[in-house]
């Protein structure tokens, strides 16, 4: 055995490269002089492209590795795909964030990188115990990340709230954790799930657990009702890190979710499947009706991520491949466009985070119209409109769920997308059909940002128009799925 | 004839779009030329379908199939017979008389009207001709977002308002159609979006719908085309998305949007549901009833003239339906026509009243009178057009209506009777308000030195009236062309009817 894990260290080269990488940005910090510090954005995307070349080196592996604790398998591979594209676009997105608000260039991308360790490892894991690890290093990484404008209220409070519900929900994880090891002595998926089909677990505390873990893991994708704190802390926090936070921890979340209760838990799910089916209905709706009367940008954003969550619950529900592999293209789409729409409020929002209502948005089709394109493609995206990726996202959840034969959850899903469709229009009504103010001040652009759009429109384009390839690789990224 | 003909006209537009989107956008002149002339090509390229489409070939024609998304067992497959044809060409003429009536009306963001106009265009004829339920979808709906902007930024006052109810009324019944598109889809074992095969399956028993299914997927599909139509009482957009759009908007709306609603019923809800299309049709024919009359009475109350026409079209769409649901050769052969005058009359009637409002800035009927003194061109193409609407024998109106009321009085005498009151009704509103606005006196003096109609603005309207003369004498030769295709629907609608009761 001892031999073996040597040879098993491949298996988590990205994790490995990662984390170098970003102790070397830190390190590099403290000695470089001021002027050079920027540097560590190219360094991490260097980090980030290494990264990807080793995670592709690995498709095609499947099993488990260090003694059951590591999984590489086509879902785990997708996953760590897709945390490496939404690290490289808030990698982007934030270098000229930070230079435009004074942040710590180094610390950031630093930061960054650590918390895309933590998310590769979510999805990696094959062992609850891995899973909170892999969770808190991804926690204490955005703890910091919501902070990181130390002196902006805003920001405190933002890393202060998550800080709270974030410990607090671990809690409800540990203490689900602790029932379901109580119950089968394991702590191992699929040991679990071996043991509770022996019959030889208490279903009782079973069930208990995955209740918990499952309240837990609801805290840090947001679904109702452990949603609350996600508007506050989407305001408050630096805006690239609200773009990142609304994607990678949600796909992370759910990417566990689904794994420990299809592997561990099928037949606790079972029972539960009702408070699941409640909570994706609640979550669409609580969400898109929340969001119809905001009037700031971020704060709807933010009501529309809990939304996105109710769809992306209904894939967890329909319990199988189909709804597995759409949930895997959901969320990769989902990133894309995002982190393309917060982009652009970051940049409209100007220095300091200022102008981040919708009246602020007033002229820019006409005045920037390149800017103003780009964001309505993001938020027609996100309203689910053909020829958008989100349009086939929803497409491909919405088939999954007839498929199995959720009719009525495919009917108030697809209710819930045409209500969200008013509230993405708001924006662009204001966009192109109101006047600029006489003070109009323009957007500044950054070629990083730039990128960033452009990157994501072109994705959301792609997998929007034709979106077959995706489609093939998230359904064979899930073959052998339980 | 090449095989991607339809494909060539479907995107020429989008192409057009895709110029003008890197065209600076100082040079307003080039681009309506530009715009103008990637119309025009659509129309020429389009004009030969009408002579190469073989009669005796009730199928589709054109046809052209690839594989888009393997994987959900989604294809590019287009394709027309005879009742999407002329939908086609309907598009087709309208698009770039609309283009030429806003020729002087639009000065502000020139460049993104036309786009949107174009990138319209492309989303209309891609619903009349796609084959393949996905592909249809995708139009369907992508043809919303150009029709939203170019009714809320060039629309009127409550442009805003108008444009995000329209959005949403259509996204609404849409998203419906969309899961029973799926649910379709799934019943037939998963392996195809293809309509024609969808159908096929279905008349070889490989696909047997219960009761059940039939009459949940019938609503969802009938929902969405309804809401588009507008059956009464799903009208509510109408009169807002028509009064604030900007003339250009208001025809191509009320000339190709609408049809697109019953273009499906009769595509879609016919041939693939005929058991539930029965038990509905009583209901249906009621509404349709009851909008022809409430239609035409609200019209007739109206005191702005672009209103009057917006509600006339509840009325005369009102007709359409009954058509339809009349369920024979002669109602759904009416209901074929009128879609097609109705384009044309209702087109022509709303680029009029956009002429009097670009001398004027009002429409309001008490404003004018008299008109036939200072403008006796305008005045006389309106009272072609006015006539056409009502259905005066020897233009195109009549031949629709006549069929309708034919097959309708075989289905149900009762609502036959009702509806042929509406014809009188709609002769009140429409002579009424020409008596108001030509006849008489000049009674306000700012109409007394209004120019006439100008060279452009005859040559917007010069298309329609021929068409109108065309389609009232010589209606023949369109029908003949439909005929096969219709009389398909129907025997697919009777053949699979008498396999349920099997």
């Amino acid at each position: 055995m001892d031999g073996s894990l040597a040879l098993e260290i491949p298996q988590i080269f990205p994790e490995i490269a990662l984390s170098v990488f970003g102790i070397a940005i830190l390190l590099l910090d403290t000695f470089l002089p001021k002027s050079k510090r920027h540097a560590a954005t190219g360094i991490a995307l260097a980090a980030i492209a290494l990264t990807a070349v080793f995670t592709l080196g690995l498709v095609g592996e499947d099993g488990t590795f260090f003694s059951g604790m590591i999984v590489v398998d086509g879902f785990s591979i997708f996953l760590r795909i897709t945390f490496l594209v939404v690290g490289a676009l808030t990698v982007l997105a934030s270098s000229s964030y930070a230079t435009r608000e004074n942040l710590a260039v180094g610390e950031f991308q630093a930061l960054v990188l650590f918390a895309i360790v933590g998310m590769n490892l979510m999805a990696a894991s094959n062992e609850l115990i891995m899973i909170f690890l892999g969770l808190e290093t991804l926690s204490i990484a955005s703890y910091i990340l919501l902070g990181i404008k130390r002196s902006d209220a805003k920001s405190n409070e933002a890393a202060l709230k998550y800080f709270l519900l974030g410990s607090f929900s671990s809690a409800f994880m540990l203490y689900g954790i602790a029932l379901a090891y109580g119950a089968t002595r394991t702590t191992n998926l699929e040991a679990i799930g071996r043991e509770i089909a022996a019959g030889s677990a208490g279903m009782t505390l079973i069930y208990v657990a995955v209740g918990l873990l499952f309240v837990g893991f609801g805290f840090k994708v947001a679904v109702v009702p452990f949603h609350v704190w996600t508007p506050d802390v989407y305001e408050g926090a630096p805006t690239p890190i609200s773009a990142f936070m609304s994607v990678g921890p949600k796909a992370a979340g759910f990417a566990v979710l689904v794994r420990v209760l299809m592997v561990a838990f099928p037949a606790a799910y079972a029972k539960w499947l009702g408070l699941v089916w409640l909570s994706a209905v609640l979550t669409m709706f609580v969400g898109n009706c929340v969001a119809l009367v905001q009037s700031n940008i971020k704060r709807m954003l933010a009501y529309s991520s809990i939304a996105h969550a109710g769809y992306i619950l209904v894939a967890v529900a329909t319990r199988n491949q189909e709804g597995v592999a759409a949930l895997l293209f959901y969320t990769l789409t989902y990133a894309l466009m995002n982190i393309g729409a917060f982009t652009i409020v970051s940049l409209v929002s100007r220095q300091g985070d200022r102008k981040t209502y919708l009246d602020d948005y007033a002229g820019l089709g006409f005045k920037q119209p390149g800017l103003a394109a780009a964001l309505s493609i993001f938020l027609l995206s996100l309203a689910g409109i053909p020829l958008t990726a989100g349009f086939a996202g929803k497409f491909f959840i919405f088939r999954a769920a007839l498929e199995s034969k959720f009719v009525w959850l495919a009917i108030i899903g697809v209710l819930n997308s045409a209500i969200s469709v008013y509230y993405y229009l708001r924006v662009i009504v204001v966009m192109y059909m109101k006047e600029a103010p006489d003070d109009w001040s323009p957007v500044a652009m950054s070629s990083s940002a730039i990128a960033v759009i452009a990157l994501s429109v072109l994705g959301i384009l792609q997998f929007g128009i034709f979106p077959d390839m995706l489609i093939s690789l998230a359904r064979s990224s899930v073959i052998g799925y339980r | 004839m090449p095989h991607s003909i339809l494909t060539l006209i479907t995107f020429l537009p989008a192409g057009g779009a895709a110029l003008l989107l890197f065209w600076p956008r100082t040079g307003a002149s080039a681009i309506r030329n530009i715009a103008m002339g990637v119309s025009l090509l659509t129309l020429l390229l389009s004009l030969p379908l009408f002579p190469a489409f073989d009669t005796s070939n009730p199928g589709m024609q054109f046809e052209q199939s690839a594989a888009w998304i393997p994987s959900l067992g989604i294809r590019y497959h287009v394709g027309i017979d005879g009742i999407s044809l002329f939908l086609v060409l309907l598009t087709t003429v309208l698009t770039p008389v609309a283009i030429l009536s806003s020729w002087k009306s639009i000065q502000t963001k020139v460049r993104e009207y036309h786009l949107f106009m174009l990138l319209l265009e492309t989303g209309m004829i891609g619903v009349f001709v796609a084959l393949d339920f996905f592909l249809f979808y995708v139009f369907w709906e992508v043809m919303l977002v150009p029709m939203y902007f170019l009714i809320g930024v060039w629309g009127g006052q409550r442009r805003i308002y108008a444009a995000v109810k329209f959005f949403l009324y259509t996204m609404v019944g849409s998203v419906l159609m969309l899961l029973a598109i799926i649910a379709l889809y799934l019943l037939n074992g998963a392996t195809t979006f293809d309509f024609p095969a969808i159908l096929e399956s279905l008349h070889q028993g490989n696909l047997i719908l219960s009761p059940g299914q039939q009459h949940w997927l019938f609503l969802a599909f009938f929902f969405a085309f309804a809401i588009k139509v507008p059956l009464f009482p799903l009208h509510t957009w109408l009169p807002d998305a028509h009064v604030e759009a900007p003339t250009a908007g208001s025809v191509v709306l009320a000339g190709v949007l609408l049809k697109m609603g019953t273009y499906g019923i009769v595509r879609f809800c016919l041939p693939l549901f005929p058991e539930a299309t029965r038990e509905f049709t009583p209901f249906i024919s009621l509404l349709a009833v009851v909008g022809i009359i409430y239609g035409a009475l609200v019209a007739m109350v109206q005191t702005d003239i672009k209103k009057l026409v917006a509600y006339s079209s509840v009325s005369h769409l009102g007709f359409v339906v009954l058509g339809i649901f009349a369920l024979n050769e002669q109602g759904l052969h009416g209901a074929m026509y009128q879609m097609l005058n109705h384009g044309i009359s209702t087109g022509a009637l709303f680029l009029l009243v956009g002429m009097l409002y670009d001398r004027r800035h009002t429409r309001l009927i008490d404003e004018f009178g008299g008109l036939a003194d200072p403008l006796p061109v305008f005045s006389a193409i309106f009272m072609i057009v006015a006539l056409s609407s009502i259905g005066l024998p020897m233009l195109n109106g009549f031949v629709g209506e006549f069929l309708i009321l034919l097959g309708a009085f075989d289905a149900d005498r009762t609502y036959a009777v009702i509806a042929a009151s509406g014809v009188i009704l709609s002769a009140v509103y429409m002579l009424w308000v020409y008596q108001r606005v030509v006849f008489g006196q000049v009674t306000n003096p700012r109409n007394r030195r209004l120019l006439d109609l100008d060279f452009r603005e005859k040559l917007v309207l010069l298309p329609l009236v021929v068409l109108i003369f065309w389609m009232g004498i010589y209606s023949e030769s369109f029908l003949r062309k439909m005929d096969g295709s219709v009389s398909q629907v129907l025997q697919h609608f009777r053949s699979s009817a008498v396999v349920m009761k099997h």
